[in-house]
């Protein structure tokens, strides 16, 4: 199979394409490559550079040897003193709510895929008809739930609503269905196995690569997340990684290199992460639009 | 052979077996999948009717709230010009910046999908990649790059010899200024006028990938011998897009085009970051040109929260118009595109 469409398209290649049209369309391929690359590497290279530096005609394009005296000024009292604070409160966010959906969509994922109790289906639509609904809808009476509930300036509302949510259990319910063969669970049940353990001894085990793809996509989300974490986090201390950065943005006279240094360590860990498991990234994410 | 045979009441002892143990198993699975439906009572569901009722108020969010029925409403259709400035901006980015990073996108897809490009792995990825960096940071980082003094867009536009067309005799062209350094350049972020499309830019730049990796996945799974066939026919590429490949991937673009006027219609992160921060107590640049809807409810609700046109009642209000347009949005491109598609 695979075979025969290398083949095939080796064929289309070599009769149907002009060596000038194929050299367009490289050239149009290559140079969005570029585009979408160059602001990386500009990051990194501004990131060595003080701000007069940066001014210069013509701008830098290879790096130079700032970057300590910039990292010095972002830690110091008018950057961003807090920043490794940040830094820490959005790996721990993220990472408690990534384990909490890993959790509650495989589980629901699982419930939906192999089993078959009355209302499931109405349930099921329920659930997808949610992911439509827009989220500017919810901000300010959420914002008043969590303000009932005691929980601004705490991590609560940015982990626990979206624990078990629509999306991660429409992708697991997916994979479930086709990974785990009903007689694996029908054996377990002869052999006296209770529900919830087939769910974390048989089923969990083999279902990790869409684990690892939920993983990924969640922890990237919450990483990354701006607005609600803006709007529940007051104090410095508790900021996530962006809201930290949106405030040094807006500190007056914050040198651009020290401000794009702090950008820098927000964006590489989640770059690598992609990096190396860019198949997973992918897979995860389109999920949801082929059916 | 004999089929073999119960007694009915061994039958029925044996269906009511299986029935208990069936309903027993099944009494697991509403366990299991309870959490999403407990969770979204409270978080999703309630706050949803909650801010009907609360559209309906006058609140600071502090003293007693006020019942004004369908005033916030009125005034939000009559009286608000800021509100439909803020909407005016966001549907001008829906339509240039969400729809060309749609059309680019699937061109793209096409492209890398069509059996003639090798890399396609290395293209793939390279193109994804600016997705999953925090849009704060992609705003700094833009910020920078769009800079009026130093950036590399006004550099690019100076080396390339483009800085007569910004020249007029002494002076510049109204959209341009003059600068120390290179002469008239483009004040990206400064100027009303080019604060839209820089946001544009962004959005361009951020979510080319991922509307591209959507749309391959959908391309993949049609069957490449109907490209063969006609091929074969004598279908030139043009017609294959047109006549095979959008009415195949009908569903995937409609998925696609939703989610997108959806997001579209609530950006904030990038235009919050390209056009005043989040300590500014006016937000949307020059002229408020960059201010998009979902930040003149964020901003009335909790920034400026003083006044008969903020608060949490008024941004409520503010929230289900945003909801109708995205309805009206997505409803409309259903219709067109279902139109279209009976036409072929």
């Amino acid at each position: 199979m695979a075979t025969t469409t290398v083949a095939r398209n080796r064929r289309n290649r070599d009769r149907l394409a002009s060596p000038v049209s194929m050299s367009v369309l490289y050239i149009m391929l290559f140079f969005t490559a570029v585009a979408s690359a160059f602001p990386f590497y500009y990051m990194l290279v501004s990131s060595t550079y003080r701000t007069v530096d940066i001014l210069r005609i013509p701008p830098p394009i290879w790096f130079g040897t700032a970057w300590m005296q910039n990292y010095e000024q972002l830690m110091s009292k008018d950057g961003l003193p807090y920043f490794w604070t940040s830094v820490l409160n959005s790996i721990s966010i993220a990472s408690f709510h990534t384990i909490a959906v890993l959790f509650f969509c495989s589980l629901a994922g699982y419930g939906f895929a192999k089993f078959r109790f009355p209302g499931r289906d109405a349930l099921f639509a329920f659930l997808i008809a949610t992911l439509m609904v827009p989220g500017a809808l919810g901000l300010i009476p959420s914002f008043i739930v969590m303000r009932y509930l005691g929980w601004i300036e705490t991590w609560y509302p940015l982990i626990i609503p979206g624990m078990a949510n629509a999306f991660g259990i429409f992708w697991m319910r997916q994979y479930i269905e086709s990974a785990i063969p009903n007689d694996m669970m029908d054996a377990a049940r002869i052999d006296g196995a209770g529900e919830f353990r087939i769910y974390w001894g048989i089923v969990l085990p083999v279902i990790t690569p869409a684990l690892g793809a939920l993983a990924i996509l969640t922890f990237m989300g919450k990483w990354n997340e701006f607005q609600f974490p803006l709007l529940i986090l007051k104090a410095q201390e508790t900021y996530t990684l962006p809201v930290a950065l949106s405030t040094l943005r807006s500190l007056r006279g914050t040198e651009i290199g020290v401000q794009i240094l702090g950008s820098s360590i927000a964006i590489i860990p989640i770059l690598i992460v992609f990096i190396l498991a860019s198949r997973q990234f992918m897979a995860g994410l389109t999920a949801g639009a082929v059916k | 052979m004999a089929p073999i045979t119960f007694s009915s009441a061994e039958q029925a002892a044996q269906d009511r077996r299986t029935r208990r143990k069936e309903a027993k198993r099944n009494l697991w699975a509403y366990v299991f999948v309870s959490p999403f439906y407990v969770l979204y009572a409270v978080f999703g569901l309630f706050p949803l009717l909650y801010g009907v009722w609360l559209s309906f108020h006058q609140w600071d969010g502090i003293s007693p709230m006020q019942w004004v029925g369908i005033s916030n409403y009125v005034k939000l259709f009559t009286v608000d010009e800021t509100w439909w400035k803020a909407i005016y901006n966001t549907v001008w980015l829906f339509f240039g910046a969400t729809t060309p990073q749609l059309i680019f996108a699937l061109i793209l897809a096409f492209i890398i999908n069509s059996g003639y490009v090798r890399f396609k792995d290395f293209f793939r990825a390279a193109y994804f990649m600016p997705f999953v960096a925090s849009a704060v940071a992609v705003g700094i980082l833009f910020s920078s790059l769009l800079g009026m003094q130093y950036g590399i867009f006004n550099y690019v536009i100076s080396v390339s010899g483009l800085t007569p067309y910004l020249t007029a005799g002494d002076a510049c062209v109204s959209w341009a200024i003059k600068t120390n350094s290179l002469g008239c350049a483009i004040d990206w972020l400064g100027s009303a006028f080019w604060l839209k499309p820089s946001i544009a830019l962004v959005v361009l730049w951020q979510w080319t990938g991922y509307s591209m990796i959507i749309f391959l996945a959908g391309l993949q799974s049609i069957n490449l011998e109907l490209y063969e066939a006609a091929r074969v026919d004598g279908a030139s590429t043009r017609d294959i897009f047109f006549k095979i490949t959008m009415p195949l991937l009908q569903g995937v673009i409609l998925f696609q085009v939703v989610t997108s006027i959806i997001g579209a219609m609530q950006s904030f992160d990038i235009p919050v970051m390209l056009a005043g921060g989040t300590q500014s107590s006016s937000p949307g640049g020059t002229d408020q040109s960059g201010l998009t809807a979902m930040m003149q409810l964020y901003w009335s609700a909790f920034k400026y929260n003083t006044g008969s046109k903020s608060g949490f009642g008024y941004s409520s209000a503010m929230s289900f118009i945003l909801f109708f347009i995205i309805v009206i949005f997505s409803y409309t491109y259903n219709r067109y595109n279902g139109k279209n598609q009976t036409e072929n």
